[in-house]
Parts: C-alpha cells; structure tokens; sequence
C-alpha cells in the first residue's frame, strides 16, 4: 500500500488536506473555463475576459470553505478576481496585487472586504502595493452581521451575507461603466443598508484541523453563529423553523428598523449542510412577518451562498432597497453561482 | 563610514535573525497558544526560512532592495497578521532607500522609524496595547540615539537589545487590546506578548551581527 493509499483522517472528499484550495480551484475553473480562469502561485480565479478596458474592476476574497463565496461570483456583472486563501484563513497580498494587477482595465479597482483582522490587514497592504505601482485603489469593508455586539469578539461586526449582494450590485454597477469612487460609494450604501444574522444547527470541521470547530448537543443550536463558527449571542435547545426565523429576523429590524412602506431584498442563506426544502420553509416564515409589518419584499435570494463548510444553518440578510439597488440587482448576470439577465 | 550599513551587513542580520527564530520558534508557539492561535513560532520560522533561502540572490543590490525583497518574501509567507505586520515593517523600513549601497547609522535608525511608523498604521495598535509595538517603538528610538552618537557600537547595540528583551518582558502584565488575544480580555494579562517577543530578537540579532563583524580592540 502506498501513501496515496493512506485512507484520510477526516470523513471528507479530499485527497490531501495541503490540495484542498488549489485542487477546487482547479476543478472550478474546469467546470466553467468560458467563465473564470484559475491561476495559481500567487492564488486567484479571475474572468476570462479581464481586464476590461475602460471599467472598473472588482475584486474579493477572503478564507476558503465559504464556497461559492468568493470564487464561484466571478464573471461578467459580478467579480473580476477572487482571492481564495487556505480554509477559513486570510489570503496573502501578494494574491490581491496579482490579481489587482491581472484585472485593473485602466479605470481602478474595487477591493470587497469582509471585516475580520486578517482579511482586512491582507488585502490594505496590497491596496497599499497596488497604488505604489499606480493602480487606483478603494476598499470598502462590510461588517453587516448584527449578533456580534454581544459575542465574544472585539474586532467589530463580522462581514457575511451583505457581502454577496454588495458584489452582486458593485459589479453590476462597473460594468454599466460607473467611475471607482461611484462604485465604492455604492458598496458602502449596501452596507449601511444590510443586516445578517445567522444560526447552526451542527458545527463544521475545518479539513486540517479534523475535528470540529465547536460542539453542539444533539438538542441544541446556536444563535448569532459566525461564517467560522465563531461563539453566537446564545446556545439553546433548538426550536421549531418558524420561531428560528423570528429569533433571526427581529434583531434585524430592530437594527436596520425599515418603515413600514419600505421594500427590502431578503435573503435566505444556508450554511452548507441545510437543504433548500428547510430554506424554503424559513423564507415563508420571514416573508409573512415582514408583509404583517408593512415591508414589501422586492426582491428575495434562497440557497447556499455564503457557507461554512458541511455546517447546517442557515442565515438572513435583509437589504433596504431603493430603484437604484433594485436596478443594479436586476442588471444581468453571469457568474458560476449567480446567472440571470443574458 | 566605518560602521554604516552596508549589504553584507544587512543580510548577516536577516540571517541571524531567521537563525534565532529558528532556535526559538517553540517558545514562540508557547507564547501564542497561551493568548493567540499558537502558529507564531511556526509563521515567523517559515517566513524567515524563505527570506533565507533569497538572501545569497541579493549580494550585488544595496540594503533598501534587501529589505524590500524581505517584506515581499514575509507577506507571501507568513499570513495572518504577522505577515502583513512584519511585511510592512521592512517595506517601511527599505523605502527611499534604492540605490543606496551603505546607509549611515543615522539613515539606518531613520529607516527602522518609518518601518514603526508603517507597523502602527497597520495595526492601529498604541503603546500598551501588549503587541509588537511595545517592543519595536522603544527600541528603536534608543537605536537612533545611539545612531546620533555618529556610530553604531557593539557595546551600544547590545544596550538596545538588552531594553528590547526588558520591553518584551514588560507585555507580561499588559491588557490585550489588539489582535486575537484581546478577545480574552483580562485572561490575557500574566502572559508575555509574542509578538514582542520576535520583535525584541530583531535587536538581538542586530547587536549579534555587529559583535562579529567589529574587531575587538
């Protein structure tokens, strides 16, 4: 028996843990190569066609495991690069200047943060290293989630699902040829305007790590959950989907307090290991609280788009909508994981 | 210029200073599992191994390439926030400087406070806070007093190593309030910050280069 043989430590569909980033990479790209093109050594997927002259580029990233979370949004009315880094661990800024450098069609480039130290000190310095060379540069950090007031952690809200839309809507933006400080103002207008919060039902296993993040009880789940598994607001025994749903939409409105003539974008995301059916469930729930109170829902997102490994959860993010969010919403589409509009 | 920097003595630092690493990275690690993510030792010792493994490429080019080729090496290796940290210390510490073949002790000390300067922006960290900082700004402000002597000596580069290891030492009954560890709160209080740490070895290793390359009298 050679070492290739050597069956592997945790229960999961790998072949090595050191080949896990590189080897998805490769396999994404594969499955959509007039899409996306992965390049490797620094690590980055980029859109075939980039850089596009005379537009704006936008560009994310941000650790591995979040799937389709950063790479499966590159393509024409979303990203031009993501930056994947190892599993829930921060990319390098020699990853964010090769791909700054790989899509900067001349009109500068957005760089899409989600606030956690090491994202944010990653990808400042190769802003910092991308002007030094001439690229314009503005970086916008989304910290939406509401649970972590109260959690254990100190470096401020966590960015989570505000992030897909703020992509969604900025690339769309750039490529109807709006000018980098116009581009960056909208990502920030989707961050004041959207809030998160998410719960798990089970913890997830990070492949080098092996074991799970956290434990959870047969019986329990945990409220205000980060990406990471990150500690939450409260662990409780677990409780029927439709008061889950109001336990993850009140702190929401009662953060964002949309009027009562106000439409939204509401968002149902699952954290990798819940099924549509269960997501499904919880979107009736919300809908049916946001109508009782006045606040139409204009538009809606249901699926796993922002996940935590095998993790079953699931979170919701509400956008406060105007026509100029809705348009850019609207506005085609043609990304591995997101595609309308062509 | 006797004792300026030149890029032999610039290298013989970076060497020295992977070699203490090398020799200290389980302390290190130590240090970081008792209020971090316990990967300090292991992040700096893989950073340091690959500037290592350039340092025989940079014999021709003057220290301000040397220290760039540095950053650029950390931040590609080191991840984290030490990475990026430490990746702009010596980015900081080499710009302006090109073309330059010997920095005079005065350049040098300059250069090392815009490398602090670069570090505190970064990481938006105080005096106090228990992070590399307590170490990086003290020490080298006693290097440019030192520096405006007119020359580096041993025995005056061996008094700023010294500070920096007390600097280290002086984290131990700090607050976190950066990084990982400040989500402990007051547990992180009793534990010397590792970050400081490896910033005191870099005037360890600096007053080590300088003992060697300086015949005794």
């Amino acid at each position: 028996m050679d070492a290739t043989d050597v069956p592997s430590p945790v229960k999961k569909l790998i072949n090595s843990v050191e080949d896990v980033v590189e080897e998805a990479m490769a396999g994404l790209a594969a499955a959509y190569d007039g899409i996306l093109t992965a390049h490797f050594g620094p690590n980055f997927l980029k859109r075939t066609d980039a850089p596009v002259k005379g537009k704006v580029a936008v560009i994310s990233g941000g650790g591995s495991g979040h799937e389709p979370l950063h790479g499966g949004f590159v393509g024409r009315g979303m990203l031009d690069a993501a930056c994947p880094g190892a599993v829930f661990t921060s990319p390098t800024p020699d990853q964010m200047l090769a791909a700054t450098e790989a899509v900067d069609g001349g009109k500068g480039v957005l760089h899409i943060v989600k606030n956690y130290t090491g994202d944010v000190m990653n990808f400042e310095m190769a802003a910092d290293l991308a002007r030094d060379q001439g690229i314009a540069v503005e970086a916008v950090v989304i910290n939406d989630d509401v649970a972590v007031k109260d959690s254990l952690y100190t470096a401020g809200r966590r960015g989570v699902g505000a992030t897909v839309l703020a992509e969604k809507i900025c690339g769309a933006a750039a490529e109807e040829g709006r000018s980098l400080e116009q581009v960056a103002a909208l990502c920030g207008k989707v961050n004041a305007a959207g809030r998160s919060m998410g719960m798990a039902l089970t913890s997830c296993t990070v492949p080098h790590a092996g074991k799970p993040t956290f434990e959870l009880a047969e019986d329990e789940m945990e409220m205000g959950i980060g990406i990471h598994g990150e500690p939450g607001r409260e662990r409780m025994k677990i409780r029927p989907a439709d008061e889950v749903t109001e336990m993850l939409l009140q702190p929401l409105l009662d953060d964002l307090a949309p009027g009562s003539q106000d439409e939204v974008l509401l968002f149902v995301n699952g954290m990798g290991g819940t099924p549509l059916l269960e997501l499904f469930i919880l979107y009736r729930k919300a809908q049916e609280i946001l109508r009782n109170r006045g606040i139409s829902v204009a538009r809606s997102l249901v699926g796993p788009y922002i996940t935590s490994l095998e993790m079953a959860g699931a979170s919701m993010t509400l956008l406060r909508l105007d026509d100029e969010l809705k348009h850019f919403w609207d506005a085609p589409v043609c990304t591995p994981a997101l595609r309308w509009g062509l | 210029m006797a004792n300026g920097i030149t890029t032999a003595t610039a290298l013989r630092w970076l060497e020295r200073y992977a070699g203490i690493l090398a020799e200290n990275k389980d302390h290190l690690t130590a240090l970081d599992s008792a209020i971090g993510d316990a990967d300090h030792g292991a992040n700096m010792h893989r950073g340091f191994q690959a500037v290592l493994a350039k340092l025989p490429g940079l014999e021709g080019k003057d220290p301000g390439e040397v220290f760039k080729v540095t950053a650029m090496t950390l931040i590609s290796t080191v991840g984290g926030a030490s990475g990026p940290l430490y990746g702009t210390f010596f980015l900081q510490a080499g710009a302006g400087l090109a073309g330059r073949p010997t920095l005079s002790p005065q350049e040098f000390a300059a250069g090392l406070e815009k490398g602090v300067a670069g570090v505190i922006q970064r990481g938006k960290a105080a005096a106090g806070d228990k992070t590399m900082v307590d170490v990086l700004e003290p020490a080298v402000a006693a290097l440019r007093k030192a520096a405006e002597a007119g020359e580096l000596t041993p025995s005056a580069l061996a008094e700023v190593a010294a500070q920096a290891q007390e600097c280290a030492k002086a984290t131990i009954p700090l607050l976190a309030r950066k990084g990982r560890a400040s989500y402990l709160g007051e547990r992180s209080r009793g534990h010397q910050d590792p970050g400081a740490t490896s910033a005191a070895y870099l005037f360890t290793a600096l007053a080590e280069t300088f003992a060697l390359q300086t015949p005794k009298p």
